[in-house]
This record gives structure tokens, C-alpha cells and sequence, in this order.
């Protein structure tokens, strides 16, 4: 099959993608696809495509049984306080409510977590953040749930919260959680010598606020009694194995019992990886016996998911005169709040990548994690590199104006390459084309942009503000600024990381057809269209179509970490190889040939090389279907030790570059992003159109973080939850993003594929932070950069 | 919930008056919010879309009566040049969808200091005229409709039916601050309209108080240095220094808080730059347009 997956050796491994509405002559022709229709490197259509944009996409939301009752959940108003009492009888006694249940009702563990079991199922005792469960309803309709979960009447003794997180870990606050000193993970590097100095130095306090994932499709769910007592569930979640893991564990069940199906996903970007509804509908529904549905409304979707973490980071960098990093010195300080979720995988990524994808021989970092009475924070997009990448960013352009040098030139005198050695002592083996990506942000067309200062013609629509009229040029000022970063990809520090597919090959009434299962979530990344890409490529004999992910196939793994392409792909790839396999086999035995040198083409013929064709159809080989399922592996990460966080943590890196171009009204301190331009090295473009789709949707996740995302938490309450005054970009917000896309494969993966995920989410924040800085010469040391901080200098 | 749909004002007006608990609905774009967080949970509403009286535009003499269920849609497609500071306040509000449903009556009907059409109406003077089947029509002033952050001067039986728009005797400007480029409450806003005639400034400023506010020593100031320099007439540059200090006095009517969106200090300081660069552009408009009529 190798004549399938190969590259065209003259071509270039890059392609440039300019941006829409701005034509220009890309730097290198886009790669010629080969292979089979719709297979590995073409932009197949995604199935859910057409039904995604008429509206008739069936989301977790819609689900729909007869019978099926509808849940609400009883929230606390306050951070942190003592539960007094709680009296249901007022809302149990209410028309057309079937269940009320406190945690008393909880039927085995009362707790859950993804990495420790320390969040309440239903709060008993206190309550530790705004927004907690403490009592669940069901009833008729939608309205009475929410009625009767309003005449629930709990009391509470208020608790002063504990809302900064320096204060939590400094050992005068009082323990949220016994035994931690509200130290929930304290990641520490030791790499090379820990007393160096060096003739240039500089030193930054950088801050970022709560981002939240916003996605569009709030949490939901629904829940199926089953008549041996288990439950099946129908939801949008990240990974159906740890729900169910965690699921069964509270309801007291074996894992059997608990059947998860995925539902429609509206996005996910991390906040799908902790439970939210499932364990609360499942024990409605055991209750009453009957099917229970759930769906926060938009309100309450900001309470019933983790959020990216606040950070608090302190940075020293020292440097020779020449630009050469001789040591970072790295406190990172992150607010979990009030459960671990998962924090402690976050702060490792946020230490081990905390001084950006740089050579340097020497560093001290420490990143900390804490529990607060604020909002829980766990899994979001870039994962701790998000936070970090603000700070080690930040300092290179800090370090390059002290030296008087290019701020892209220090960057690339430091950058890794393959051979680097990471602050863990890991040695980079793979690509690491830092250099090369930033070269390209840098060389990178500039578009037309509007023309800066007070002028005859002023369409408003270009300016900062746009039709808000609040500039005609006055004080606008343009900047241009760059960021790279880069992540691991797929889960690290020892974790046993894998993925499961089941591929079978059959006899359909129309010929072969190839189904393959999995229980990786379609979360609207396209992972199904890849799916299918991939036993197109290597079983090229009849249509893939990929059946509804859930448990009754093995696990694999969250879609998360930028990882599903690279193991559910490669989960999907090996059994089909495997198939394959087989086929051969009984192609050799009925033909009469060897089986050496038999091979499947690309049009679904068996030939070898001595006699060309041997078999046109491969339908008479499957009288009995042929059925592989394997779990797939990548290469094996080791822990980090726990005094000098050595180890080879991570299986692979992916890296972007982002320069941006921003006009500041800075007058009014507001800024408008004209134009990004970003580059990545994906090893393979698997669905090049995907593949825009996630580096557009990360940029404009960066672009939300620099400019106006941040969940506003002011004494442990969240303020703004709300798409009013919780603002992710519109449409006018998005700047064009034109795109260099590289394919240095990683010979390890599959295909040589790179995650492609996260990466545009982590270099694009800073990139704009620079350009504000650049345009206003205020020093940006936080973000979301607010028009205070322009105006009057932070 | 019940839910009434009258055919005609008079109608409508008997409804309300036997239902004062009713909610009207107009476009629905700030009442289906409310109903949506569950902030409102009427016990009727007044469906007022097939009532035509409110969805007339009328010139008579030197005003413009707007119906109450005009979209800014029209707005802008039909006022730019009776009332081009209120075209340039619709096209600030939400997006396309929003701006072919929401209205003038429903912006007044909210009561908000964030309604962007309402600083532009105070600075040009315009009024509301509501109506009761009991007591017929009365006209109340925009500067004085919103008594407290979502109360109205309205009584439980009135409705309001136009509004008095009128015609620009002069430049007119409308700006507003925001987080993003579009989709966006208000931080701050700011509307502010010459009158040539009687050689006046009006003023009106959003999101920066409990109600939509004026400055008059602001007015005051400008058409005194104006007066003085002789500017009504000879139509000369802006002197130094006036459009600075009209912002000052603008900053200084202000009276903002803190909130989610914004902080008083900055809601000050935006007013301030945003009133002196309205003052300039409505100026040098009206300089343009003369020399155009000269040449
Ligand atoms: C996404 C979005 C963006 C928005 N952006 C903006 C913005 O940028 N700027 C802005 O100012 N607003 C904005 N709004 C708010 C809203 O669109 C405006 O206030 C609009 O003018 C409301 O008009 P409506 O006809 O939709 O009002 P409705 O929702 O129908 O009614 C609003 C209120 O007015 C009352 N009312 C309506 N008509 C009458 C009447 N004739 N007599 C008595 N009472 C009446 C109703 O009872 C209700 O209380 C936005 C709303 C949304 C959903």
C-alpha cells in the first residue's frame, strides 16, 4: 500500500493557504493528492457535514424517548458554605415531579473524579464552589423540573471563601481538601545548573484570566433504564470509558451495566472530559424507572464544566549579549479551584513547556497548582501550554529589545530542532521545525491593510470598533507582533495511552463494505470522515462506513490532547492492516498462489508482481466476514521524577507559529486583529480542509483569549455567564488567517501524522499581546487585554 | 401564558387596558432573552405585529413620526437624511437578524441605559408618545422615559406608539465603545446632534448612569465658544482646545459604575474621547457640506 500513502518526492513539504478575499500566488503549489478517492490526504466530505449546516444535525439535546421524564439540577448560589438542611418536600409534593434526590440518594460512590475521586456527586455537608450540585429533579416537562428544583429549599451557613489562590497554598488558609494544604500538584524541573548567571537579564509577571470553552451545544444527555437494572446512556462526552468507569463506580453498578452511546456533540474543546449529567440522570432514571432527560440551559452550562485555568506566571530569563538563553528561572501559579479534575496532568504541561520551544541549557521551574473556592478548572484546548506560552513569548520579545535584536531573529537564534534536549532531559527525536515555521510567519505575504490615521474615505467597517463608529483613524495604531509554540501530543507522564478499533470486512448485498467501531467521540473535529479516510486507503474494495461510537467496543481514549487522529487513526489503520492481511491470505489460498508478494491495490484488485491481476473482486473471498480488533500504542512516556521532573514524558510535539497584525484605537484602547498568519507543521495534512477548519477554530480561540474571553469570577461568584457578557469573536472579529502548512512527518506515527488540534490555540494569543504592545508600547502582561489596560497603561 | 394578538392600535389598547399585566412583544429580541433566562415570565403577552399604526413612518413638518414597531432595518434604509445620527445608532445595535427584528419601541420598552437608539433620541430632542385607551395620547420626552434601569414612564395600561423624531438641523453623530467589533453592549455610548437653527448642541449619553443622561454645561460650552468665535456663521475650524474640553464636561455629566463590562474610570474617560472626536467629526461634516453648497 505504500504507493497509496507515499509523498511525491519532488514536492515541496509545505503549502501556503492564503486568506480568503486576498489572492496571492502561493509560495509553493499545493500538493498533488494520489491514492483512493476520498482516502488519507484528500479533503473528503464529512457525513455530518450538509446535515450540520441545514439545521437537521440530531445533537445530545434533540434526543427524544416516549415516556422520557426531564431533569434539573439544584446549583449552590454560594462559593463555599456549610449545607445546613435541604427540604424537598415542597418541590417532591408538586404536580408532575417524579423524583427529587439528594445525595443521600446516591447509590454507591459519592465522589468522582477523572484523576481523583473528590467531587461530590451531590454536595452533602458544604459546598465548594459557585454553581455546585446539591439536589436533582425530575419531572413531566422541562418548566416543572426547573420549578421544582427553584422550591428546593436549602440552607446554607455561608463560609468565607477562599478565592486567591497564593493565599490558599501559603499555609495561613484553611484546607479545602485535607491533607494538601491546597496544593494540588506541585511540578518541579531542575534541568542543568541551578546558580548560573548571565550578563543580560529580564525578568516578567504575566497573568491570564478564565477562558471557558463556549461551546455551542450545552451540556446533555439522556438515560435509558434497562431491564437488568444497568442504564444506557445517550451523551456528548469526550471519553465514554472513564464516564462510564465513573458512572458505574457512583451507581453502585458493574461496568457491564453501564452502556454509553455518543450523542450529537456541539463542540467540546476539554470542557466534555469531566462528567457533568450522567451520573444525575442515570440515578433519575433508576429511580423512576423511567427515560430521563437532561440539558443545561446556557447559564448553567458555565457551572457545569471546568474552564481553562487562571495563571499567575513569573518569569527570569538570562541571556549572553549575543542572545544566547543561558537559564530560565519559571513560577507558574494555577488556579484549579475547587476540585482536581484534571489539574495535575495541566500543571505538568504548563512546567514542562513553560519556557517555550527553546534551546536552554539551564532552567528552574516550578508550576503549582491550587485548589480555591473559584470555579473548577481542568481540560481546555492547549492545556497548560496555553497559559505558559503568554509568559515565554513575552519574555523573547523583552529580551530581544534589551539586546536591540529582531524579536524574530532571538527566537530563532534559541530555536529547538530535532535533537534538542527539553528541561526533562527528553531528547527531541522528531521534527521540531521551529526555525522553519517562524521564517514563514515571518516572510509571509502581508495583505492589503487599510491605511492607518485620519484619511478622506473612511469605511468604519475596517477600524477598530467597526459600525460602532468609535474611531475614524484617530489615534489608531498598527502592530505587528509573533508568537510560537508548541505541546505534546496524546496523554504523557507514563499514562498507558491507547485507542481500540474494530474493522470488519463483509459481504454486503452490493459487495465488500468496510465498517469500522471505535468509541472515540466525533466531538466536530471530523475524526469519522478520517476514519473513513483511512480504510478507504487500506482496504480500498467497497464503501467504510463508520458505526455510532460507543461501549461495546474497546476504549479509546479522550478526544483530546490533539491526540485521535494520530491513535483512534492509528487504532483504525492497524486492524485494517490486519484485515488486509487476512484477505491475502485467502485470497493466496483460493487463487492457488503464494501469498508472498500479494498485495491489494488501490482499485481493489489482488495482484502480485509476476502475474499482474489475480482477482477482480474480492466479494467470493468473504463468505465469513473477517473481524480484527486491536488496541493501538504509541511509544511508551515515562513520569517525570518528582524532585527534578526528569523524564521522557512525552511521545510527541507539535508546534505552530502565529504573527499578527492589529490596528489599536488607542484612545479607547481597542484593538481590531487584521490579519494572522500562521504556520504548523502537521506531518500529514490527513483532510486538508479539516485541517483549515482546526487551525481557523484555534486562531480564533487565541484570538477570543488575547482580546475579551475571561470568565469574570469576583469572590468566588462568576458574574458573567452569559453569551451577553461572556464574548468569544463574531464573525467581524476574525481577522483572514492565511496559513503555511508543513508535512514533516513523524516516522513514528501514523502516516506521519502530528496532532493538529491544539497548536494554533497556543501561539496565537501571544502573537496578538505583541502586536498591542507593539502598536501602543504599553507593556501587556495580561490577557484578556482590556481597553483599561491600553488606556491607562496596567 | 396567554397570548393576544390584536389587529389594530385601539385594539391592542383595549387589551392592554384589561390585561395591564400583559407584556407587549414586539421583535422579541430583549423579551424572548428575559423569558429565555428566565427573567421574565409574563402572564400574557401582546403580540403588536399585526398592528399596522405602529409600523408607519410619517413626515409631518419638521418631524418625523417613527412607529413604535419600526425595525432599524428601515431605519437606516429610509431616515439617513432626516435622522442621520439615529441611522448611525441603528446600525450599531446586534447584528442583521437583530436589526430587521428589534424596534425603537422595544429599545424604550426595556428601559435600559445601554439602548443604543436612546442617547442619539435625547440629544435631538426626541419625545415618545404613548397612548392609553382611557386616557388617549400623551408625549413623553426620551430624556425623561426611563425613570430607573428598566422602568419606564409608561403607565400598566399605555403603550407607546411613535416616536418624534425631529428632522436633523445639523450634523448629528452617534459612537459607541465595545469589547467587539460587533454583537456588543454598550461600554459607553454617546450621541450628539447640532442644531444649526437655534445654534444649539444636544447631547446624550448611554451605559454611563441609571438613565440616559445629557450634558448641558457641555452644550452650553460649545455653542457659547461657538457664539463668541463666530462660528455659527463663518463655519471655521474647530478653535483648540473645544473638543477636548467638550469631552471633559461630557466625561464629567457622567455618572458610571462598575460592572461586568466595564469600569466607571474608563467609562469616563471613553465618553470623554469619543465626545471630542464626535464634536470634531460633526463639525468638519457640516464644513464639508457648506463648502459643498458654496462651491
Ligand atoms: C443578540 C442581540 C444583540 C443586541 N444588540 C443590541 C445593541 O447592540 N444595542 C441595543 O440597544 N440593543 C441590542 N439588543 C437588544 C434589542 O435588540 C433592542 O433593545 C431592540 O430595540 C428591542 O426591540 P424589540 O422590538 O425586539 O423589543 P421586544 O423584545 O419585543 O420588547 C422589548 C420590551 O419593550 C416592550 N415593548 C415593545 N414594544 C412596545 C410598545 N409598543 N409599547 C410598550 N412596550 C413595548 C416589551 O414589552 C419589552 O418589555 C440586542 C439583542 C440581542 C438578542
Amino acid at each position: 500500500m505504500t504507493d497509496v500513502t507515499s509523498t511525491d518526492a519532488t514536492t515541496t513539504p509545505w503549502t501556503t493557504i492564503p486568506s480568503p478575499n486576498q489572492p496571492f500566488a502561493p509560495a509553493h503549489p499545493a500538493q498533488p493528492h494520489r491514492g483512493v478517492p476520498g482516502g488519507v490526504g484528500t479533503s473528503a466530505r464529512r457525513p455530518d457535514g450538509i446535515p450540520k449546516v441545514k439545521g437537521e444535525f440530531a445533537y445530545s439535546s434533540d434526543l427524544w424517548a416516549e415516556g422520557m421524564l426531564h431533569g434539573a439540577t439544584v446549583r449552590s448560589p454560594h462559593p463555599y458554605a456549610r449545607i445546613v438542611s435541604i427540604d424537598t418536600s415542597v418541590a417532591k409534593s408538586m404536580d408532575g415531579v417524579r423524583a427529587v434526590l439528594v445525595a443521600d440518594d446516591v447509590p454507591g460512590a459519592k465522589v468522582y473524579g477523572m484523576e481523583h475521586d473528590d467531587q461530590p456527586v451531590l454536595a452533602w455537608d458544604v459546598v465548594r464552589y459557585h454553581g455546585e450540585s446539591v439536589a436533582i429533579v425530575a419531572a413531566e416537562d422541562p418548566e416543572t423540573a426547573r420549578r421544582a428544583a427553584d422550591a428546593v429549599v436549602v440552607s446554607y451557613q455561608e463560609l468565607d471563601p477562599i478565592v486567591d489562590p497564593e493565599f490558599a497554598i501559603s499555609g495561613d488558609a484553611p484546607e479545602l481538601h485535607e491533607g494538601t494544604g491546597n496544593i494540588t500538584r506541585h511540578v518541579k524541573i531542575r534541568h542543568g545548573e541551578q546558580d548560573v548567571s548571565a550578563p543580560v537579564v529580564v525578568t516578567g509577571r504575566y497573568e491570564m484570566g478564565m477562558q471557558d470553552q463556549a461551546f455551542l451545544g450545552p451540556e446533555s444527555g439522556m438515560v435509558l433504564p434497562g431491564v437488568d437494572g444497568g442504564v444506557d446512556i445517550f451523551v456528548a462526552t469526550q471519553w465514554m470509558h472513564v464516564d462510564r468507569g465513573q458512572v458505574a463506580k457512583c451507581l453502585g453498578l458493574p461496568e457491564d451495566q453501564v452502556r454509553i452511546t455518543l450523542a450529537g456533540v456541539g463542540g467540546a474543546f476539554g470542557a466534555r472530559e469531566d462528567l457533568s449529567m450522567q451520573v444525575h440522570a442515570s440515578m433519575l432514571a433508576l429511580h423512576t424507572n423511567r427515560p430521563v432527560r437532561m440539558v443545561y440551559s446556557r447559564e448553567e452550562s458555565f457551572f457545569g464544566h471546568v474552564h481553562r485555568h487562571p495563571a499567575w506566571m513569573e518569569y527570569e530569563h538570562g541571556a549572553t549579549e549575543e542572545g544566547d538563553l543561558v537559564y530560565v528561572k519559571v513560577r507558574v501559579l494555577l488556579d484549579g479551584g475547587a476540585y482536581t479534575s484534571s489539574s495535575t496532568a495541566v500543571a505538568g504541561n504548563a512546567g514542562r513547556f513553560s519556557i517555550g520551544p527553546y534551546e536552554c541549557p539551564n532552567a528552574t521551574i516550578d508550576s503549582i497548582v491550587a485548589y480555591t473556592n473559584n470555579p473548577p478548572c481542568g481540560a481546555m484546548r492547549g492545556f497548560g501550554a496555553v497559559q505558559v506560552a503568554l509568559g515565554h513569548e513575552a519574555q523573547m520579545d523583552k529580551l530581544a529589545a534589551k539586546l536591540g535584536m529582531d524579536p524574530v531573529d532571538l527566537r530563532i537564534r534559541n530555536a529547538m530542532s530535532q535533537g534538542s534536549v527539553m528541561p526533562t532531559g527528553q531528547v527531541v527525536h522528531n521534527p521540531a521545525p521551529v526555525r522553519e515555521l517562524l521564517e514563514a510567519v515571518r516572510d509571509a505575504p502581508h495583505r492589503e491593510l487599510p491605511v492607518v490615521g485620519e484619511r478622506d474615505v473612511i469605511d468604519i467597517r475596517q477600524l477598530p470598533g467597526g459600525a460602532a463608529n468609535s474611531t475614524h483613524g484617530e489615534d489608531v495604531r498598527r502592530g505587528v507582533g509573533y508568537g510560537v509554540g508548541f505541546k505534546n501530543v496524546g496523554f504523557a507522564e507514563g499514562f498507558d495511552d491507547y485507542s481500540t478499533a474494530r474493522v470488519t470486512l463483509s459481504r454486503g448485498a452490493e459487495g465488500p463494505i468496510v465498517s469500522v467501531h471505535h468509541a472515540a467521540s466525533e466531538v466536530g473535529q471530523g475524526l469519522v470522515t478520517i476514519c473513513m479516510q483511512i480504510a478507504r486507503t487500506e482496504l480500498p474494495v467497497g464503501p467504510a462506513i463508520v458505526l455510532p461510537a460507543d461501549t461495546q467496543v474497546g476504549s479509546a481514549g479522550s478526544s483530546s490532547a490533539s491526540r485521535q487522529t494520530y491513535m483512534t487513526g492509528g487504532a483504525v489503520k492497524q486492524s485494517c492492516e490486519l484485515v488486509r492481511s487476512e484477505l491475502l491470505d485467502r485470497a493466496a489460498g483460493h487463487v492457488g498462489v503464494a501469498r508472498a508478494g500479494l498485495r491489494l491495490a488501490d482499485d481493489g484488485t489482488i495482484r502480485n508482481a509476476a502475474d499482474g491481476i489475480l482477482l477482480d473482486d474480492v466479494t467470493e473471498l468473504l463468505s465469513t466476514p473477517i473481524e480484527i480488533e486491536r488496541e493501538f500504542r504509541h511509544r511508551e512516556t515515562f513520569p517525570m521524577d518528582p524532585e527534578r521532573g526528569q523524564g521522557d514524558a512525552d511521545v510527541q510535539f507539535a508546534f505552530a507559529a502565529h504573527r499578527a497584525v492589529v490596528d489599536v484605537d488607542a484612545g479607547l484602547g481597542i484593538v481590531r486583529v487584521l490579519d494572522m498568519a500562521t504556520a504548523q507543521d502537521v506531518g500529514k495534512a490527513m483532510n486538508p480542509q479539516q485541517l483549515e477548519g482546526q487551525i481557523e477554530g484555534g486562531t480564533s480561540h487565541g484570538v477570543g483569549l488575547a482580546l475579551m474571553e475571561e470568565i469574570q469570577v469576583v469572590g468566588g461568584k462568576v458574574r458573567n455567564p452569559s453569551f451577553t457578557d461572556y464574548l468569544i469573536p463574531t464573525v467581524l472579529d476574525m481577522p483572514t488567517v492565511q496559513m503555511t502548512i508543513m508535512e514533516l512527518g513523524d516516522p513514528e506515527a501514523p502516516y506521519g501524522v502530528r496532532g493538529v488540534g491544539e497548536p494554533p490555540s497556543i501561539s496565537s494569543t501571544p502573537a496578538i499581546a505583541a502586536a498591542v504592545r507593539d502598536a501602543t508600547g504599553v507593556a501587556i502582561t495580561r490577557v484578556p487585554i482590556r481597553p483599561d489596560d491600553i488606556v491607562f497603561g496596567a | 401564558m396567554d397570548f393576544l394578538q390584536p389587529t389594530s392600535l385601539s385594539e391592542a389598547l383595549a387589551m392592554k387596558a384589561e390585561r395591564p399585566d400583559a407584556t407587549p412583544i414586539q421583535g422579541g429580541t430583549d423579551l424572548m432573552v428575559d423569558i429565555n433566562f428566565d427573567r421574565a415570565r409574563p402572564s400574557a403577552t401582546i403580540d403588536l405585529n399585526r398592528v399596522p399604526e405602529l409600523m408607519d413612518i410619517e413626515h409631518v413638518g419638521s418631524d418625523v413620526w417613527v412607529g413604535a414597531g419600526v425595525p432599524y432595518l428601515r431605519i437606516m434604509r429610509e431616515l439617513q437624511s432626516d435622522a442621520p445620527g439615529l441611522c448611525m445608532a441603528a446600525r450599531t445595535v446586534g447584528s442583521p437578524q437583530i436589526r430587521a427584528r428589534g424596534t425603537l419601541g422595544g429599545n424604550l420598552g426595556t428601559a435600559s441605559p445601554a439602548g443604543d437608539t436612546l442617547p442619539l433620541l435625547v440629544a435631538i430632542g426626541a419625545t415618545a408618545e404613548v397612548a392609553s385607551s382611557e386616557r388617549g395620547r400623551r408625549e413623553i420626552p426620551v430624556r425623561n422615559f426611563i425613570i430607573r434601569p428598566r422602568h419606564s414612564a409608561l403607565e400598566s395600561d399605555e403603550l407607546i406608539v411613535r416616536v418624534r423624531v425631529p428632522k436633523a438641523r445639523g450634523p448629528q453623530q452617534f459612537g459607541k465603545v465595545g469589547q467587539r467589533n460587533a454583537m456588543v453592549i454598550s461600554i459607553a455610548s454617546f450621541g450628539l446632534a447640532f442644531d444649526l437653527d437655534q445654534r444649539a448642541v444636544g447631547t446624550g449619553i448611554g451605559s454611563a448612569g441609571p438613565v440616559i443622561l445629557d450634558a448641558p454645561e457641555a452644550n452650553a460650552h460649545v455653542a457659547e465658544v461657538f457664539s463668541t468665535e463666530g462660528l455659527w456663521d463663518s463655519a471655521a475650524p474647530l478653535p483648540d482646545g473645544v473638543a477636548k474640553r467638550f469631552g471633559e464636561l461630557v466625561g464629567q455629566a457622567a455618572s458610571p459604575i462598575d460592572d461586568v463590562r466595564g469600569t466607571a474610570r474608563y467609562r469616563r474617560h471613553a465618553l470623554s474621547v469619543l465626545a471630542a472626536r464626535s464634536l470634531k467629526w460633526a463639525w468638519n461634516e457640516h464644513r464639508e457640506t457648506t463648502k459643498g453648497t458654496r462651491a
